[in-house]
């Protein structure tokens, strides 16, 4: 067996499109890389930013979410939300120091069976590309790193609006 | 007291064991993977032997959590639930794992592919730990129906309803129902007249006490679910009043404005600016067509109201919105064709004599303008040679991939009436020759008989420039004859082009509202594409006819039929259970900060101003999650999702990066 590094990723799929573009993948025989272990969550917006993070710390190389195209949500506009959270989660982990690029949001209807697998392949090979992730080597106290937490705090302070 | 987990991987046949060493992995799990009681594997887990398993084992072993690595819960999940609630265990402690479709099905590699087994089932069992025993909700099932789409589909589905007592509202978007069939002469394979089909069906819907029939309107909204839908019907302004219009059709006759008709005669005919569709359309109610009437255009002429004597003219007639609640909806909203004006080559729209299929149909159809007479664009001259070119914009990966299913058989069809009607030499340019329905073949070798010549090649070319001698004034058709394997020129005098079935242009926005979606083509998705073709995805909406894929009348028909008897099964049964995954708030913990609020789509979450916090409205809540991954306080708990199971589930999903960092086994999860 070669040595090659073989990410571990975790992926977030929603139940109503991308869960079934998957299955289509399945069904339609599209060989794919192996290293995308997908969990079932109803829709991309119930992925909680903290689960990519946990996901992370616990040992995944990358993070994948995927829902339905934007305006095909099964609940309307929920992977609307998802876009808004996943520019704050690439901010929060450029804070970290991390490279945002380990997380990446994707849409599959459910008839994109060879599309999820393609973006599946593209994403395994750039984080293949970047290399196991070691978070704690990545972490120390930085100034330009704490001030880019401020920042992403402010800019995202629209999505944290309280109605009237 | 720790959790007992019944763990039990399928072969699937060869379709899993092929690709992950399915023993290996049940070894495994039982050996490593904490609170596991009893791990196995088996051929067929779905087959009544391996649900018999589960459930002696959970009598026997006294399990109290089941995890079953299989196929995509989206297929039996429901089987293994109710395996368990068979042994008295809460259905909603069963997880599923795919480890086919996304696992052995994709995989490569043995290896990797075992090892992601192995991931899943760890994720599997940390997860199922978690899960918390469930009652599905109960919601009575509205024993309305809604079909869209008056055509033979949804017509035999509407009848099949109604027939049986159930309300019927049946929504059609033109002025009149009975959609494209309405506009056939004859139907293969039995030439039987279509009309004399059709109309009676469509007279019996609209006179059945059971069915309510909107024409002229569409479907603009839906909300609720399965059970109880609440839908927004627009019934656009016909400038008619229904209720007393008696269908004389004194306002068309008199109407001096003369319009051509691009809907039902496919620009073949003319109709007036007030008008029906067709002369027995249903209901035989006339609509003006504001856009080409003098008095709306010109603010002159109404004659029309003149002419009617009941007094039914309404110039001022606002459109109608309609407010219903229905418990299940069927789509039945058919095909459009291709535009064959994409394929320039062809010369429709261009050389004279080139006709679509549609407008050869209303040719040959004695109600169509021209009496039933096949004559060329000139309107009297009969063709002496006719070519039918099959597969337009079908089978072709510029346009459509998929077969239209059904042009072979109306090609053959054509062929029989032109022979018929005129004795011309018709010739059919196939690329492979589709009649594989009852009675179809019998119909291609009665045609080859009837002396209908069959060149086997896909049309190059179709000109008017004539190269050698006998083509001036012709329409010349270039093809590789693939059986002689030469190039053919044929000059002909008119040309059909056999357009394709496309899905209807609005098909994923009306998708869409109802929540089911579409394959890449457009047609509607099947919830399985063998074993539930008129179900989908989204409970208590179905789908009938050609709007689900290319079709002929009688799989129209039979798929209308089963639609309606999946929704009298469920009005039988009167209730229907939805998943209990909803959202709730702790109100104890809640702040108030409303941030949950404008989360939720379905304005379910109410904020009680008086206690400071906020609540979910459980009948309104459709359990997306949403709210609950954006409560600061995670005060907010998502049913079978919440953050704890969420959270094993990565933790178990996991298990050999952390095992290779040495923080502890997999055994800690
Ligand atoms: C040239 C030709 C000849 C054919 N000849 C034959 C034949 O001889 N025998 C045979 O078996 N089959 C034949 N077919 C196939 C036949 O046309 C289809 O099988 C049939 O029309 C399918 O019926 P349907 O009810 O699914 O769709 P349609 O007939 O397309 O009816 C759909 C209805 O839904 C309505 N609708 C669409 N969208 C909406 C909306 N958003 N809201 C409300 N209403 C809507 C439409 O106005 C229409 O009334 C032929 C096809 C072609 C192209
Ligand atoms: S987001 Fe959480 S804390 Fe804020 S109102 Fe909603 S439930 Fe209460
Ligand atoms: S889970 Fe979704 S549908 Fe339910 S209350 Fe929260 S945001 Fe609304
Ligand atoms: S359901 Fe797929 S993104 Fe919302």
């Amino acid at each position: 067996m070669s040595e090659a590094f073989e990410p571990r990723i975790v992926g977030f799929l929603c139940n109503w499109c991308s869960y079934r573009a998957a299955d289509l993948a399945g069904i339609s025989r599209i060989k794919h890389a192996p290293n995308v272990r997908i969990i079932r969550v109803m829709c991309s917006g119930r992925v909680d930013p903290s689960f990519v993070l946990k996901a992370l710390a616990l040992g995944a190389d990358g993070v994948m979410v995927a829902g339905c195209h934007p305006g095909e949500c099964h609940y309307i506009e929920q992977n609307y939300k998802t876009i808004r959270r996943y520019g704050m989660l690439k901010h929060t982990l450029k804070a970290f120091g991390l490279e945002d690029d380990r997380v990446r949001l994707i849409w599959a209807s459910a008839a994109e069976g060879q599309q999820l697998a393609e973006a599946i392949d593209r994403f395994v090979q750039d984080v293949r590309r970047l290399g196991p992730l070691n978070w704690p080597r990545f972490w120390n106290e930085d100034p330009a790193r704490l001030a880019a937490v401020e920042k992403m705090a402010a800019e995202h302070a629209e999505a944290m609006e309280v109605p009237a | 007291m720790a959790e007992r987990v019944g763990v039990y991987v399928c072969h699937c046949g060869s379709n899993i064991a092929g690709m992950v060493d399915c023993e290996a992995v049940a070894r495994w799990a039982k050996e490593n993977v904490s609170d596991v009681a009893v791990s196995r594997d088996y051929k067929f887990m779905c087959s009544s032997l391996g649900q018999a398993m589960i459930e002696e084992d959970i009598r026997k072993e006294g399990l109290t959590r089941v995890v079953v690595a299989a196929c995509s819960p989206h297929l039996h999940e429901k089987t293994f639930r109710r395996a368990c609630s068979n042994a008295g265990l809460n259905p909603y402690l069963m997880q599923m794992c795919n480890i086919r479709e996304h696992v052995s099905w994709v995989a490569q590699e043995r290896d990797p592919a075992t090892e992601k087994a192995k991931s899943l089932i760890s994720a599997a069992v940390a997860r199922v730990k978690r899960q918390e025993p469930l009652e599905p909700m109960k919601v009575g099932v509205n024993p309305r129906t809604l079909v869209v789409g008056g055509g033979i589909a949804g017509l035999q589905a509407t009848l099949e309803l109604a027939d049986a007592g159930y309300p019927v509202v049946l929504v059609e978007r033109s002025p009149s129902i009975g959609g494209h069939m309405a506009q056939f002469d004859k139907t293969f394979p039995t030439l039987d007249c279509s009309a004399c089909i059709l109309t009676p069906k469509m007279s019996e819907a609209y006179q059945h006490e059971n069915v309510t029939l909107y024409s002229y309107a569409e479907l603009e909204e839906v909300s609720g679910s399965v059970g109880a839908f609440k839908v927004r019907i627009r019934k656009r302004a016909r400038s008619v009043r229904e209720d007393l219009c008696t269908g004389c059709g004194a306002c068309i006759e008199k109407c001096p404005r003369k319009v051509v008709d691009n809907d039902f005669e496919v620009g073949l005919g003319y109709r007036k600016a007030i008008y029906m569709p067709f002369p027995q359309a249903v209901p035989k109610i006339p609509v003006i067509d504001r856009e080409n009437c003098t008095w709306f255009q010109r603010g002159k002429c109404r004659v029309c109201e003149k002419m009617c004597q009941p007094g039914a003219i309404d110039y001022d007639q606002q459109d109608e919105i309609i407010e219903l609640d229905v418990g299940n909806i069927i789509l039945a909203t058919g095909w459009k064709l291709f535009d064959c004006r994409k394929i320039p080559q062809y010369g429709y729209g261009r050389l004279a004599n080139v006709f679509t299929n549609m407008e050869f149909e209303r040719l040959c159809n004695a109600a169509g303008p021209t009496s039933g007479k096949i004559v060329l664009r000139d309107g009297k001259t009969e063709p002496r040679s006719v070519a039918i070119v099959h597969c337009v914009g079908s089978r072709d990966k510029n346009h459509n991939e998929h077969c239209s299913a059904v042009c072979c058989m109306a090609a053959l069809k054509f062929g029989h009436l032109v022979l018929e009607k005129t004795g011309a030499e018709v010739y059919s340019f196939y690329i492979d020759m589709r009649t594989n329905q009852k009675m179809y073949e019998e119909f291609y070798c009665r045609l080859l008989e009837e002396g209908m010549h069959f060149i086997r090649g896909r049309v190059a070319e179709i000109t008017d420039a004539a190269r050698m001698p006998g083509e001036e004034g012709k329409l010349i058709i270039q093809c590789e004859d693939t059986l002689l394997g030469r190039q053919r020129r044929i000059p002909v005098d008119m040309v059909i082009l056999m357009g394709a079935l496309e899905p209807q242009a609005d098909a994923k926005e009306l998708g869409l509202k109802c929540g089911i979606s579409c394959s890449m083509a457009g047609w509607y998705t099947e919830r399985h594409p063998k074993l539930d073709p008129v179900a989908t995805m989204t409970d208590g909406v179905f789908v009938a006819g050609a709007c689900q894929g290319a079709k002929d009348i009688p799989a129209a028909v039979a798929q209308g039929a089963a639609a309606a008897a999946r929704v009298m099964g469920m009005i039988t049964k009167g209730t229907v259970e939805i998943e209990p995954v909803v959202a709730s708030i702790d109100e104890e913990g809640c702040s108030g900060c409303r941030i949950c609020n404008n989360m939720c789509p379905y304005n379910a979450i109410e904020y009680d101003a008086g206690r400071n916090v906020s609540r979910v409205i459980t009948a309104l809540c459709k359990g997306c999650g949403t709210c609950v991954a954006a409560c600061p306080a995670g005060v907010i708990t998502g049913s079978h999702f919440n953050n704890e199971q969420i959270g094993a589930e990565i933790e178990g999903i996991l298990w050999d990066a952390r095992a290779a960092a040495g923080r502890g086994a997999a055994a800690a999860v």
